[in-house]
């Protein structure tokens, strides 16, 4: 009987073993694998189209001593902090706007997600020509209160904020949509349960709504986080990463090394160290949240 | 007046009536139960009263003060929700103090109410868990004492025992009707199950289509049904409709002969003749099972429901209209037995085409 038994177990498990096997082999070799390799690629000083030569930690020891490294660092972590707030309130408040049934709401959803099907390239040529000083929308309003034109993309200080603008009407989209489909799920009784205890529209929200989404506000903030750390086209296209890498981004840095200088292991070591940034940003935010409810 | 009162309620929505000129008053500490089919208005009346839904006509009152422009809550109601409606991300006591803490109740006071509902409610000890960690009785518990602690000057129920067990049911039946003895305020409860509405309510209101079709005590709603809606609806199994072929006022009283020829005497007046067609309508207890030949009429047993206690005999007619008898237990008689039937018109009703009883008041 026993035999039989362990026969029955051992035949199911590798049924169950058969079933995982496709996508295992998919995770395997387009995630384990280039992600190891990737590690291992850091550990050398390797040419896109040359040799390489295993120099341990060496890459690691250069990027911490780079000024520009650090300045990118810095640059993608301020730009987190301007856009996942923002896109995170701002998505909440469309949704709770456009939560409702009308033919204005349905339309207004539609228009406002309409910005994130759009191309990285069509987003930052509209707000090229929203910014440019010379001709652009806020210079021609400016003008027409005679008031000068602002730099946007050529000034140190407006360049990542510029950036920034440009992504959150981009991105607003993801979040609304995900807010909108979270407060779908709360049941209506509780809103009028909160109606019947005498609680207004802000203690409504603060009390019961915010309380029933919260799960759905922390998959909001990590995944903006994840997106939002990988800053890219958007700086490559909009400012080069200027004036001065006051816009430069970890991803543009990487792009710059390894695909400009072809220096590809010490790229891959910045790569490495993305990584582990974004990986200890969600990580941090999540447990944070874990641990509140 | 205290209490409330609804003066000719009406609410449409869209193009839809949901409820037409409703019109009724409950007593300060009358316990009434709105009873109907699904879609006959009932919640909507209930969420009316509570302000969830707005009125198109009439007028609503508390205590003699109109209502029905005022914020839910503002109108002194409070409401336990057929899904109960808590707080999932709020412990037991925090759900309680959640609308005393709205309107600025002392810390001292909350703690009092809390602690005197939930002795009443025996839930001391759940107070501090969450809705998700208690049995459907115990969230039913907690929604009930979640009313209680606001001290409300009318109670709504809307069908609360709906997703209880059978037994769970029977038992909150009874703590609903104790606790409504308890504290003596007035209650509406919305059910479309007649034995919550019969062993619970001081008064029924029955509704169909929207509006009401009759409001009465139990006994009244049994024993006098307005119409052949009310004859049909309460009471279980449901009274036998026979239509009436004719109608004579030969008599002191008004004699009515069926389809077969059957002829039965009730105790309506014969000046109580209406044109139009009759249909008569006998609860199971009037109509009895005898010898073939032995009573007023025949027919075939084509069911048997052994009940216990009693036995509903389901039977056809010669002319196929079929009527239940209620016999004692054990009963004898078995599918395609041919028998003998006693029928009581006397203890009957009468109802004319406009479905109205011929023995209730005109309306």
């Amino acid at each position: 009987m026993k035999a039989r038994a362990r026969d029955a177990a051992s035949g199911e498990a590798l049924s169950g073993a058969l079933f995982v096997a496709p996508y295992l082999l998919v995770f395997l070799v387009l995630l384990v694998y280039p992600l190891v390799s990737g590690i291992w690629l850091s550990l050398h000083k390797a040419d896109l189209f040359g040799g390489s030569q295993y120099i341990g930690f060496e890459n690691y020891v250069r990027l911490f001593k780079d000024d520009v490294f650090r300045k990118a660092v810095w640059n993608t972590c301020y730009f987190v902090l301007l856009t996942v707030p923002a896109l995170t309130v701002i998505g909440l408040a469309l949704a709770l706007a456009l939560n409702n049934g009308t033919r204005r709401s349905a339309v207004l959803r539609g228009l406002f997600f309409s910005s994130s099907v759009l191309s990285v390239t069509i987003v930052t040529l509209i707000w090229r020509m929203v910014l440019v000083p010379d001709g652009g929308l806020i210079a021609d309003l400016l003008a027409s209160l005679h008031l000068p034109s602002v730099p946007f993309l050529s000034d140190a200080r407006l360049a990542m904020p510029a950036v920034a603008l440009t992504t959150i009407w981009w991105c607003i989209g993801l979040p609304m949509m995900l807010f909108l489909a979270a407060l779908q799920q709360v049941p209506k009784d509780l809103y009028e349960a909160a109606a019947l205890d005498n609680a207004g529209w802000w203690r409504t929200l603060l009390r019961v709504t915010l309380p029933s989404i919260r799960r759905t506000a922390l998959v909001v903030v990590v995944i903006e986080i994840i997106l939002q750390f990988q800053l890219f086209g958007q700086a490559q296209i909009m400012t080069l990463g200027g004036p001065n890498n006051a816009s430069l981004p970890i991803v543009l840095f990487i792009y710059q090394i390894g695909f400009q200088r072809w220096d590809i292991g010490y790229a891959a070591a910045a790569s490495e160290i993305l990584f582990c940034i974004i990986l200890a940003a969600a990580m941090t935010q999540y447990l944070a949240s874990r641990g509140r409810s | 007046m205290s209490g409330l009162a609804l003066r000719n309620v009406s609410k449409r929505f869209g193009d839809t009536p949901v409820l037409d000129d409703v019109s009724l008053e409950i007593g300060a500490d009358e316990l009434l139960v709105v009873l109907g089919p699904s879609g006959c208005g009932k919640s909507t009346l209930l969420r009316a009263i509570a302000g969830l839904e707005t009125i198109d006509e009439g007028q609503i009152l508390i205590d003699g003060v109109r209502v029905d422009r005022l914020a839910p809550g503002k109108r002194g109601v409070a409401m336990v929700f057929q899904s109960y409606a808590l707080y999932p991300h709020m412990s037991v006591r925090e759900n309680m103090a959640f609308g005393l803490i709205n309107i600025g109740t002392a810390r001292a006071e909350i703690d009092r109410r809390i602690a005197q509902a939930a002795k009443m409610l025996e839930m001391e000890h759940l107070l501090g868990r969450r809705p998700s960690e208690l049995s459907g009785g115990q969230r039913q518990r907690v929604a009930i004492g979640r009313a209680i602690v606001k001290e409300p000057k009318v109670f709504m129920f809307d069908e609360p025992l709906s997703n209880l067990d059978a037994a769970l049911r029977s038992r909150t039946r009874q703590e609903i009707a104790g606790l409504h003895r308890r504290i003596r305020t007035a209650m509406i409860f919305v059910t479309h199950d007649q034995t919550e509405a019969m062993s619970l309510a001081d008064r029924i209101v029955v509704m169909n289509q929207r509006r009401i079709e009759q409001i009465g005590t139990p006994l009244e709603i049994y024993a006098s049904p307005a119409t052949e809606f009310v004859a049909t609806f309460v009471g279980s199994p449901a009274m036998n409709i026979l239509p009436v072929a004719q109608a004579t006022a030969d008599g002191a009283f008004l004699r009515v002969a069926l389809g077969d020829g059957t002829q039965l005497e009730t105790s309506l007046p014969a000046s109580a003749i209406k044109d139009g067609a009759l249909r008569l309508g006998l609860r199971p207890e009037a109509v009895r099972l005898c010898a073939p030949g032995a009573g007023d009429t025949n027919a075939t047993v084509e069911f048997v429901e052994f009940l216990g206690d009693k036995t509903h005999v389901h039977l056809a007619l010669s002319r196929g209209d079929r009527v239940v008898a209620l016999a004692a237990a054990p009963c004898t008689a078995r599918p395609g037995d041919e028998t003998g039937l006693v029928l009581d018109a006397a203890a009957g009703h009468l109802f004319g085409s406009d479905g109205r009883n011929l023995k209730a008041a005109p309306a």
